[in-house]
């Protein structure tokens, strides 16, 4: 099995978010939240919004939420993406 | 106007957040000392997110960056730039770091057709800052000095200590700097966060010497530095006493005038005129 490249950013504090992004063969968005029954679509939202602004079609993100804001959920995924671009 | 400018790390959404709502009149959000260089790429792109959805329009934002030629520099200015941010803070400015950040600043504003220009605020934090700050002051977008104590000492192999007199003399020459070209002297942040009379002791100390803002590295410091830096019930009084004085028939041609006894002239007018435009600005009137 191929070695899939993965990249993360964020933090597990308060208002923050840890998001790891690794290489696939399908688009495929794991979610943990301290709010999932409340904000689950918006933060998935948020991530299927920017990965399709950056041209991802194909990706496996796994995001584990402690109250991040949407600007919080933004930010880590692009960083998380750039460092991704990087290890290729 | 500035009184307090509060640092906040650039990489923590839970302080970024609340940026606005600790009283200061200015808010620097810090790319360099407070982000770990693993975490630089994800601080810059952290505020630049948090800026584009939440502008802080009735602030000073100011975004402390890495020094100059770092590796790091010239990539954070570039995204960071916009019309979102106000000032930038220049660490271990020199004249020819500052000139650079300036090109770059040029440059940046004309290929992102920015609406503003960009000021500068250089941080005095090395021996060679010292020397060259009275040049430093005169350079174009340069709108106020910020003494940098902690990095001074260490450049001057002293340490801190709770007086600081080992930062008189940089303290005077920011100071003298500042105030030659009509800019703002900005004193080091005090470190001890929990020390509230040692702070209420050195702001009033370095306003006593002329600062007229200084740097928080809390957010329970900016109570206190905003009263100490803003003009005094009686100061405000007085200043409208004279003004008042100097708008009667009877003095307004003459040089000077006399006010329960003491001489008022231009300087003294000038500085009553200043002081009445601070406290207006700061809802002190």
């Amino acid at each position: 099995m191929a070695n899939l490249l993965t990249a993360s950013a964020g933090t597990m504090e308060s208002n923050d978010c840890l998001m790891i992004v690794s290489e696939s063969d399908q688009l495929k968005i794991d979610l943990e939240s301290i709010v999932y029954k409340q904000f689950k679509d918006q933060i998935e939202k948020v991530i299927r919004d920017t990965l399709k602004e950056k041209g991802y079609q194909k990706l496996h993100v796994h995001c584990q939420d402690k109250g991040a804001l949407d600007y919080t959920i933004k930010a880590r995924l692009l960083t998380a993406l750039e460092r991704l671009e990087k290890l290729k | 106007m500035r009184r307090s400018l509060l640092f906040i790390p650039s990489n923590s959404p839970a302080m970024l957040q609340n940026a606005d709502i600790f009283g200061a009149d200015g808010v620097i959000f810090d790319l360099e000392d407070a982000v770990s260089i693993h975490e630089k790429d994800a601080a810059r792109t952290l505020l630049d997110t948090f800026l584009s959805m939440y502008p802080l329009n009735h602030l000073e934002i100011i975004v402390r960056i890495n020094q100059i030629e770092s590796s790091i520099q010239s990539k954070e200015l570039e995204l960071i730039i916009s019309d979102k941010i106000d000032t930038i803070m220049l660490p271990k400015a020199t004249v020819s770091s500052t000139m650079i950040l300036i090109g770059q600043l040029k440059k940046i504003e004309i290929e992102k057709k920015l609406t503003k220009k960009i000021q500068i605020i250089p941080i005095i934090e090395m021996a060679e800052s010292v020397l060259e700050v009275k040049d430093i002051a005169k350079l174009e977008r340069v709108n106020g000095l910020l003494l940098g104590a902690e990095d001074l000492a260490s450049d001057l192999e002293v340490s801190r200590s709770i007086d600081s007199l080992e930062i008189l003399m940089p303290r005077a020459f920011t100071i003298l700097a500042a105030k030659a070209n009509k800019i703002d002297a900005i004193d080091t942040p005090f470190i001890h966060k929990d020390d509230e009379d040692g702070l209420m002791k050195d702001a009033k100390f370095a306003k006593q010497l002329g600062m007229n803002a200084k740097a928080c590295i809390h957010p329970n410091q900016v109570e206190i530095i905003n009263d100490i830096f803003s003009p005094s019930k009686d100061e405000i009084k007085q200043a409208q006493r004279i003004i008042e004085a100097y708008h009667k028939p009877e003095n307004m041609h003459k040089g000077a005038f006399s006010l329960d006894g003491k001489m008022v002239d231009k300087p003294i007018i000038d500085r009553a005129l200043k002081l009445i435009d601070k406290a207006k600005a700061w809802h002190l009137l």
